[in-house]
């Protein structure tokens, strides 16, 4: 997908003002906090799990070689195959060449962020191949020819209506037409449409949340269970996986996906926990006959030890984009790329570089509230200000901010020029408000005073207050 | 591909300052602790844990006093969802000798697309979440717990297990290696892309009823 994430602040525009979108917004948000928040309060382990958590992941990291070497010797000696890519084209090159190699040409796919990342449904598309997004959120943005608004929820920016009509558009031929209205009548046109599209399929293609060294384990978490048909009834099952998801143990694992589906969801675990491991044994009856993992890696390597090294951590659970109030404000599709809200903001600069993702790390308050509800306790407002300082030193910063950072700057440096200028903005500002202790409207703060007045200074600067204070003491 | 490979693993071990190829002690040692981490704690006991999560992810039970009562559940499950009397059933030791009726149509086999009802067998069940594991085998095909509209899974009751640690104890000690697939399933199938509106039978069971055989 081509990043647009330069034009953040005219994707934002278009998203404010876009009504059904607001709607849409509004009541995902509060559900998510709230689920989460719920599932939170009924484990008074959590915050020990939390700790263990990423005890767990910064020794994976920190062993990350170690203990890729270990999954792949297993996938191996499981009858398996691990695929090595460095890049997104490596890795859709490694996914065609198996799907070639099988003489497949229906593809069912289950969600994997890194399937988006590497945009392998275009490269399968542009081949020639049939790909079926399984999972009914992806289902429904592959159909409207969307890229996902949000990691675990795809759809989210959809509403019903707009749903319903795109599957009348889509699946209905004249003379057939069931009612399509209420959300389980939706739900059920897609399970029937797509229970054909499953069983057709040569390949099934789905992401991990989980590589598991000790057994070479790859493991997926649903709710609806297409991850899992995606992977039994097609020949071929492909896995696609980044690098950071290695684990040592079964048991950490465990730790990890109490803390992934109460900040995700707000479940105590997913509907389907799989844990896959090679292709079917030889007195199986069902599963599939090969079985592949394509490890990414996509910058990670480059990540690994340097200032963007704990974003590694992520666990890819959304909680930051749930309790993000720009992310709230104005949807994922603003962000322009894969990955949305706090923990986008970070990642996108990293992957499609600091010129097209600039405006991400500087949409944000930094109020902080992502990195408390992070359950591998990410510092992610430290990184976006780490990117802002790496935009200002190596140019990127717009002029008119670099202005005006140096202007300020200039006064900084010099507290008697600064104290003065205070003194005498406060008096002109007081004299400007006429009185009335407020603006209505000022020129070049039109977009502040549009939705509300500024207060106008009352009493002098805090520099001149402070003085008097210790006078009066 | 042998070029990546070295590549990434290179740039990871020279980041990590790592100069040899060779397992650290610290992972050697991790792989064969299996360490465990927080283990969460409840008042009540496995039984009853067990069927109150159940409960809360929407899943049904019936209770079983001995094997010769599996005919009789299943066919109360039947009549009660009005279904033919059509089942696909795991080829699994304990539903080998049940002696179903003679006007029930019974296969034991994998599962397909047009199966209305799946019957297998758990090899364990986690207490701590409601959950049952299953494992690919030529006892327990995975299609059986995906396909069908309603899934039915029979559970002895002492094969209810506290946490999810304690199901992979079990089964390091039972089968010493993992199986293609460990299915842990949690309920029917739902979905919540539509609205955050929240809908059973997404692209799995509709429905799932566990018969706890009891002893
Ligand atoms: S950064 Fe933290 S909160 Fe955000 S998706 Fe990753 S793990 Fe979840």
């Amino acid at each position: 997908m081509k990043p647009s994430s330069h034009a953040f602040a005219e994707n934002a525009r278009r998203a404010l003002h876009d009504a059904t979108l607001q709607q849409a917004l509004a009541k995902a948000g509060v559900g998510f906090v709230d689920k989460r928040r719920g599932a939170i309060a009924g484990l008074p382990e959590f915050e020990a799990l939390r700790e263990a958590g990423r005890a767990i992941k910064d020794h994976s990291l920190a062993n990350l070689d170690h203990y890729l070497a270990r999954f792949e010797q297993q996938v191996t000696a499981g009858g398996g195959q691990v695929h090595w890519a460095e890049t997104p084209a490596q890795a859709c090159a490694a996914v065609l060449d198996i799907c070639q190699q099988a003489g497949a040409r229906m593809i069912a796919k289950g969600k994997s962020m890194v399937g988006e990342e590497i945009a392998v449904n275009d490269a399968l598309e542009a081949a020639g191949y049939e790909v079926v997004e399984t999972d009914l959120g992806e289902y429904i943005i592959q159909i409207a020819h969307e890229p996902p608004s949000h990691i675990i929820a795809p759809a989210v920016h959809k509403t019903r209506g707009q749903i319903a009509a795109l599957f009348e558009a889509l699946h209905h031929r004249p003379g057939l037409t069931r009612p399509l209205e209420t959300v389980p009548q939706i739900v059920d046109e897609a399970r029937q449409i797509l229970r054909d599209k499953f069983l057709a399929a040569d390949v099934g293609i789905t992401g991990a949340n989980f590589l598991i060294a000790e057994t070479g384990s790859t493991v997926i978490v649903t709710n609806e269970g297409n991850g899992d048909l995606s992977a039994t009834l097609p020949r071929v099952h492909i896995v696609l996986a980044s690098i950071e998801k290695a684990v040592p143990t079964l048991e950490d694992a465990s730790v990890l996906l109490r803390l992934l589906a109460r900040s995700a969801t707000g479940q105590e675990i997913t509907s389907y926990t799989t844990f896959f491991t090679g292709p079917r044994r030889a007195d199986d009856l069902d599963g599939p006959e090969e079985f592949h993992v394509v490890l990414v890696d996509n910058g990670r390597s480059q990540m690994l030890g340097g200032a963007y090294h704990e974003m590694l951590r992520c666990i890819r659970c959304g909680a930051c984009l749930n309790h993000c109030p720009v992310y709230g404000a104005v949807g994922g599709h603003a962000y322009g790329w894969v990955y949305p809200g706090p923990m986008g903001a970070v990642l996108t600069p990293l992957m499609v570089g600091l010129k097209e993702g600039r405006p991400l790390p500087n949409a944000s308050t930094l109020c902080g509230r992502c990195e408390a509800v992070c359950p591998m306790s990410i510092p992610l407002p430290k990184m976006l200000r780490e990117h802002r300082r790496r935009e200002f030193v190596q140019g990127l910063t717009p002029p008119r901010g670099r202005w005006a950072l140096a202007a300020w700057a200039y006064g900084a440096r010099r507290p008697w020029l600064y104290r003065k200028l205070g003194r005498w903005m406060v008096a002109m500002l007081k004299l400007m408000s006429g009185g009335r202790g407020r603006f209505r409207s000022l020129p070049f703060a039109g977009a502040w005073t549009a939705a509300r007045d500024l207060p106008a200074p009352q009493g002098g600067t805090f520099m001149d207050q402070w003085q008097r204070r210790k006078h009066h003491g | 591909m042998v070029d990546a490979r070295a590549a990434i693993l290179g740039r990871l071990a020279k980041a990590l300052r790592h100069d040899t190829a060779a397992d650290a002690p610290a992972v050697v040692q991790r792989l064969n602790e299996k360490a465990r981490g927080p283990q969460p704690q409840w008042p009540e006991s496995m039984r009853e844990r067990f069927l109150a999560k159940l409960a809360k992810v929407s899943a049904t039970h019936a209770e079983l006093g001995s094997r010769a009562e599996i005919v009789q559940a299943v066919g109360a499950y039947l009549a009660a969802q009005n279904l033919p009397n059509h089942l696909t059933a795991a080829p699994h030791s304990l539903l080998n000798e049940v002696a179903w009726p003679n006007d029930w149509r019974l296969e034991q086999r994998r599962a397909r697309g047009e199966d209305r009802l799946g019957l297998a067998v758990a090899f364990c069940a986690i207490a701590e979440t409601g959950s049952l594991m299953l494992l690919a085998g030529p006892d327990s095909p995975t299609t059986l717990n995906f396909l069908p509209d309603d899934f039915l899974c029979l559970l002895p009751e002492s094969r209810i297990v506290p946490r999810m640690e304690d199901a992979w104890a079990l089964l390091r000690q039972e089968r010493g290696a993992m199986p293609r697939a460990a299915n842990i399933v949690t309920g029917p199938s739902r979905t919540a892309d539509v609205e955050q509106t929240i809908q059973l039978g997404a692209h799995g069971p509709r429905r799932l009823h566990v018969l706890l055989l009891r002893g």
